[in-house]
């Protein structure tokens, strides 16, 4: 099965985003093919660089930092919700007159044509969120 | 272009309170260029994003609800609203915005966008999709 | 043709399982995630919502949550994440009840 994951919000506040790498870990171990994970709403905020959660929890960002890497994963963040959220690339910064950059390793801002694209090219689309 | 699906966008939730319902409604103007078969369901409070006469001057956000009339122009022929939504929230079809869009083949001639339905009908509806987009 | 619902929410904080349900189809699946898992407890009131219907949780948040499986209504399969992989290539399409 070719999947798209949309992750609509941010790391820690909902369950969302730790269900969502969870399913998308079972699926890689299951043979299936993540075609894109796309986060929106604030699900952008899975792509900031910045956080530092307690030592004793789950790294968030970290991980689906890893499981890109591991696994050549494609993970988009939307770029009109970024602007919203200041979740910020180089391209953004420049475009946007912004002094700091802080998209985390893994990640890359693009448009809803991202989720759009995935709606058609996979074979299911599963969302996840509030 | 690859084969044509059935796209369904579900709003379930109010305007304005969160940011669901705009941001949702981007995903439809940018899904538009794709060229997929696009459908709206409103439904629970997702009804209260169609109201008309919505005036956000005093709460200082964006009134976004000109863009729903819209729609038509982006080729968004097919807008669902759940009856029993609509009755358990005390609204009736004279509450919401008249959507409308403009058949080509047709001299355009403008028609309604809004189709009424119950909530079983929408599940046919649904049945009959091949993508859910949720927000 | 198939759809794999899926709630999130417990049914007394959010009306996404008595809407899921209502909109479910014989040949439907419910699957029941995070909070939403809560709605599968046999004794609380909105139980009822999931008779007549196939209905799945998620063990990973049923265990975080301290609810055992004696405690679920009847006729309720649960499943692990690869569980929830399979419901998903076992159905048509996923309807995500947010």
């Amino acid at each position: 099965m070719k999947l798209t994951i949309q992750v609509n919000e941010g790391p820690y506040q909902h369950q969302s985003a730790d269900t969502a790498y969870n399913f998308t870990k079972a699926a890689i171990e299951k043979g299936h093919e993540i075609f894109r994970i796309f986060f929106y709403h604030d699900g952008v905020n899975n792509g900031t660089r910045l956080t530092t959660p307690p030592q004793d929890d789950r790294n968030i960002v970290k991980r689906w930092s890893e499981l890109a890497a591991e696994h050549d994963l494609d993970m988009v963040i939307c770029v009109a919700a970024a602007q919203r959220r200041g979740i910020v690339d180089e391209g953004e910064a420049e475009r946007n007159g912004k002094d700091a950059t802080n998209l985390a390793p893994g990640f890359r801002i693009s448009g809803l044509g991202q989720l759009v694209e995935g709606g058609i090219q996979s074979d299911r689309l599963v969302v996840f969120g509030d | 272009m690859s084969e044509t699906k059935k796209f369904m966008y579900v709003n379930r939730k109010p305007p304005y309170g969160t940011i669901y319902a705009w941001e949702s409604l981007e995903v439809v103007l940018i899904g538009a260029a794709f060229e997929q078969e696009v459908s709206l369901a409103f439904m629970d409070d997702g009804v209260f994003q169609l109201v008309k006469n919505q005036d956000t001057a005093g709460i200082g956000m964006k009134n976004f609800s000109p863009t729903y009339a819209a729609l038509g122009d982006y080729e968004v022929t097919k807008i669902y609203v759940e009856k029993e939504s609509l009755e358990e929230r005390g609204l009736s079809l004279e509450d919401l915005q008249h959507l409308v869009w403009e058949d080509e083949d047709e001299d355009w001639a403008e028609k309604d966008s809004i189709h009424l339905v119950t909530r079983s009908e929408l599940a046919d509806v649904f049945a009959g999709q091949d993508v859910f987009f949720n927000f | 043709m198939s759809i794999l619902h899926v709630v999130n929410k417990t049914p007394y904080e959010r009306s996404s399982l008595a809407t899921a349900t209502g909109m479910m189809k014989d040949s439907d699946t419910l699957l029941l995630i995070e909070d939403g898992v809560l709605g599968a407890i046999k004794a609380g009131t909105s139980a009822s919502l999931l008779s007549g219907h196939k209905v799945s949780v998620l063990g990973p948040d049923l265990a975080a949550r301290g609810i055992s499986a004696d405690k679920l209504a009847d006729n309720v399969d649960i499943v692990d994440y690869a569980g929830f992989v399979d419901l998903v290539e076992a159905n048509d399409k996923v309807q995500s009840w947010l």
